[in-house]
């Protein structure tokens, strides 16, 4: 039958999909893991900013505040009571949260839940506003965010950061293959396909379709029964949650995390991704956040100096913003938004179906 | 709290507020009549700044043409902004455009710390200003004075061409009604490149005043600035001028009070502004002195 | 089924609507006519809760007791059986023909995100008949054929008849027509009046119907009433509206 068809075709991508980072965990080295874990992230949270803004059209420009929320939790919940009183040397942390630890994944989990908390709660009362005003009112919430992070000393170790979060790294396998151990890819890979499953089976439910409605057409939607307060908030929640997981793996990805880390350039380069990839398209998010993450550093040598051999260039900070800020707005001014939709499907010589 | 220092937080916070009024028109003058987020105006105003710093260090002007000079500069670019990164974009759905402000935005930044660099500059200004006066036994510094005066020349002239000529009633009829406006004959075109000439004008004037008064400079000094007066305008009711001056003084002076009365709080004072802007949101989203628009199904 | 209670409907100094009443059984189809700008479409939004009237009360009763309406959401009224089209068609322009129609489905559904997302039996179970349902729609209509075009794509004529099957996926008992005849050729003017004929018996529908096209209005409304400049100038069975003095001059105006 069909459905059990495209079920075990599922499976056996997914199983491929493990091996395939098994196996490249061993055999490239830790700079290009590190890179490959970005790419996985950034597919989490391009998707995740793809349901607010693509799929339910709710411009969102707060997901800095949610990523914030979940990296800080997972970095405190999985950090040795040691590395705790390390970092709080200025001020002392609480006392409750120096020996609060969780299991890698509780944590995780946890970031995740407590940003969807949080989407809610601020959701509920700006989801209401039209699309200019909710994206100041949620960029206004994320900076909002960072401020209280900030200036929580005793809790967050404020402007100084939290240094030495455990990174999780493939130990067991390495060992096994005497191969020296990077990060373990499985973390974000699976947290990855898991999103992607998740996304495309919501948006091909009638809750998805729903969202897209909205989207469309609020009037006509909620004239055909659609509350668009409930659905606005139930994508807008299950859109920070899953940014709340992106800045968990994000903090244990990077081993350090601080409020500068949560500005609003975050944002701006998943909606880059989303953009570029075409919004309401999952396919183009997860291509696009592959290309944007390894294009951000191989475009790394245009802040640096360039040697020609004869003629050296000076170091010029900045230029790499530079030129994906252009990228980005010939992008949108030339209206190929879709560039990795069109180009999509071109190569497969069909349309992409959502 | 002495009345000394009571009256040197007001002096501070009228000066704020005057800063936070010049920018915030920039936004609401557009944002009337293009329903556009100008994300690139505080970007604007930083560079209105560094021009106005390059002009007296690498020109043998006087002080007062070259911010005269950095200011119509000033104008120009945000000029030449709209007709590259919105005027491309007119008509095309909303998120494209705020898409194309925050990326004209950032590569505004980027380009600051690009050519500018990114070490803070100190503002050369001129040296008078930096007098501290004595009034009625209050020592205010001369800057502090200077700044709600200019801002208030600038409304009184900024008024006058609204109400008196014919680009601004020009600018009053496209900020009612769009389309009726520009089937009226209007030079669409032309009036909304001379919004973005004053809008960008004013933000100039508030960077060199800024320079003057906070006299470091770096390439992102526009970003919470730029930030806070959009929420300025938003809160006195965006599209409308005397709103957009009622929020930047509301906030001008609510941000120096906060930290005056409640010194513990000095931190959240970028907070603050970001809150009032959700509770009036949440209250009257029209703002202050906005109107109701009613839907038309 | 419905009674609208001297509703006036003001935005700002301008009155839309001007103590309106009128009155709907069960199983009616009424007309709303009036010159353009009469204030017939605000009259409907009124009803579907798009606008809350400025003075006066909506009532409604699917079966038993007259409930006011007046202060509900348009979605709470689609959920309790008043579903509408619009006079400028309003579909989901970037959505498949099939998808507009399966959205009408959704304020039925029976199943929470968490089990739709999980394809549990009992979301599984319900999305098949919403698939069956609005293909059965969609037949009916004859845009089966269609079912995978995005909306935007299809002809005018296809897209009004697309409105109409995606709210008769509501399941409503009461349907308000927003000039389901505009711009329709005698033909389909004629096809469509059929087609009402037709859903209101199959669907056991109620029917209150804005037009301007007079065929259709005389045709199959069995009452009418008649608005001007926001006000109740007439109303009345097809004929008595027909030879009414004030309906004329509403119309051709006075000379």
């Amino acid at each position: 039958m069909k459905k059990n068809n495209n079920l075990l075709k599922n499976i056996i991508y997914i199983v491929v999909a493990i091996l395939a980072m098994l196996v490249l965990n061993l055999f490239l080295d830790s700079y290009q893991v590190r890179i490959l874990n970005l790419c996985f992230i950034y597919i989490i949270l391009g998707l995740s900013m793809n349901l607010i803004n693509g799929f339910t059209g709710l411009f969102s420009l707060g997901h800095a505040g949610f990523m914030a929320i979940g990296a800080y939790t997972v970095a405190i919940l999985t950090m040795t009571p040691e590395m705790k009183e390390m970092n709080f040397y200025m001020k002392p942390m609480l006392p409750a949260l120096i020996n609060l630890n969780a299991p890698f994944l509780i944590a995780l989990l946890s970031g995740g839940l407590l940003a969807a908390l949080f989407g809610f709660l601020i959701g509920a009362p700006v989801l209401k506003l039209t699309d200019d005003y909710l994206a100041i009112a949620t960029l206004g919430f994320s900076e909002i965010i960072r401020v209280v992070i900030v200036n929580l000393q005793s809790i967050t170790n404020g402007a100084l950061g939290l240094k030495g979060i455990p990174q999780k790294t493939n130990d067991f396998i390495a060992g096994r293959f005497d191969i020296k151990p990077s990060i373990n890819l499985l973390w974000a890979g699976i947290a990855a396909i898991i999103t992607i499953a998740l996304i495309r089976l919501l948006m091909k439910s009638s809750y998805g379709k729903a969202f897209k409605a909205i989207r469309e057409d609020e009037i006509a939607a909620r004239s055909m029964g659609i509350n668009l307060f409930k659905h606005k908030v139930m994508s807008f929640t299950i859109g920070s949650f899953l940014a709340g997981i992106g800045g968990g793996l994000l903090a244990v990805s990077l081993g350090t995390i601080d409020p500068t880390l949560f500005k609003f350039a975050l944002t701006w380069n998943i909606i880059l991704i989303v953009v570029l990839g075409g919004m309401g398209n999952i396919s183009g998010t997860i291509i696009s956040a592959m290309v944007v993450t390894i294009a951000m550093e191989a475009l790394r040598f245009l802040d640096e100096s360039i040697n020609f051999g004869f003629i050296q260039t000076p170091a010029l900070p900045g230029l790499r913003m530079v030129v994906f800020s252009i990228i980005l707005m010939a992008v949108v001014i030339f209206k190929k938004d879709n560039i990795i939709k069109s180009t999509l499907e071109k190569a497969r010589g069909r349309y992409a179906k959502n | 709290m002495s009345t000394q220092e009571f009256l040197q937080h007001l002096a501070n916070g009228t000066s704020l507020g005057s800063l936070y009024a010049l920018i915030a028109i920039g936004y609401t003058l557009v944002y009337g009549i293009l329903r556009l987020i100008n994300f690139a105006h505080g970007d604007i105003f930083m560079l209105g700044a560094y021009i106005a710093y390059y002009g007296i260090i690498f020109t043998p002007l006087p002080w007062w043409l070259v911010f005269i000079l950095a200011s119509v500069v000033t104008g120009l670019v945000g000029l030449v902004l709209e007709r590259l990164a919105y005027k491309p974009l007119r008509g095309s759905p909303r998120i494209t455009i705020l898409i194309s402000a925050i990326g004209a935005s950032f590569l505004l930044q980027n380009l600051g710390i690009l050519v500018f660099g990114g070490r803070p500059k100190a503002f050369p200004s001129p040296e008078f200003m930096n007098k501290v006066i004595n009034i009625g036994g209050v020592s205010i510094g001369l800057v502090s004075i200077i700044i709600p005066f200019v801002t208030l020349i600038l409304l009184m002239i900024l008024t006058f061409i609204i109400q008196k000529t014919r680009t601004g009633m020009a600018m009053r009829a496209l900020s009612k009604d769009y389309e009726a406006a520009s089937l009226m004959g209007i030079d669409i075109n032309g009036v909304i490149s001379f919004t973005f000439f004053i809008g960008s004008f004013l933000a100039a004037v508030g960077g060199i005043l800024w320079g003057i008064k906070y006299p470091q400079l770096i390439p992102i000094m526009g970003i919470m600035p730029g930030l806070k007066c959009f929420i300025a305008a938003v809160i006195g009711g965006i599209g409308n001028i005397t709103g957009a001056v009622l929020g930047g003084f509301i906030l001008g002076l609510g941000e120096i009070m906060l930290i005056a009365f409640l010194p513990n709080l000095t931190g959240y004072r970028d907070a603050f502004a970001f809150i009032l802007l959700i509770i009036i949101l949440l209250i009257k989203p029209t703002g202050l002195m906005g109107e109701k628009i009613a839907e038309k199904v | 089924m419905l009674k609208i209670d001297n509703i006036t409907m003001k935005f700002g100094g301008v009155v839309a609507v001007n103590k309106f009443s009128a009155e709907i059984d069960k199983g009616e189809i009424v007309g709303l006519i009036g010159p353009n700008g009469a204030g017939k479409t605000t009259v409907f939004n009124m009803v579907t809760g798009v606008y809350k009237p400025t003075i006066g009360d909506i009532l409604y009763a699917p079966s038993g007791k007259l409930q006011s309406i007046t202060n509900l959401r348009p979605d709470e009224i689609a959920k309790i059986g008043i579903c509408r089209t619009f006079q400028n068609i309003r579909l989901f322009k970037e959505l498949s023909v099939l998808d507009n129609v399966f959205i009408g489905n959704h304020l039925r559904l029976q199943s929470g995100v968490v089990s739709s997302v999980l394809r549990l039996p009992n979301y599984t179970r319900q999305e098949k008949d919403m698939y069956e349902k609005s293909k059965y729609l969609l037949e009916k209509v004859g845009l089966y054929d269609e079912r995978d075009e995005k909306s935007f794509s299809l002809p005018y004529g296809k897209q009004r008849r697309l409105e109409i099957a995606r709210a008769l996926a509501t399941e409503p008992k009461l349907l308000l027509l927003d000039e389901p005849a505009a711009g329709m050729n005698p033909q389909e003017t004629q096809e469509l009046m059929e087609f009402i004929g037709n859903i209101k018996d199959e669907f056991e529908l109620t029917i209150f119907l804005i037009e301007h096209h007079m065929e259709v209005v005389m045709g199959i409304c069995e009452r009418i009433y008649v608005l001007d400049h926001g006000a109740h100038i007439a109303d009345g069975d097809p004929i008595e509206i027909q030879n009414n003095p004030k309906v004329i001059e509403a119309y051709l105006g006075v000379d």
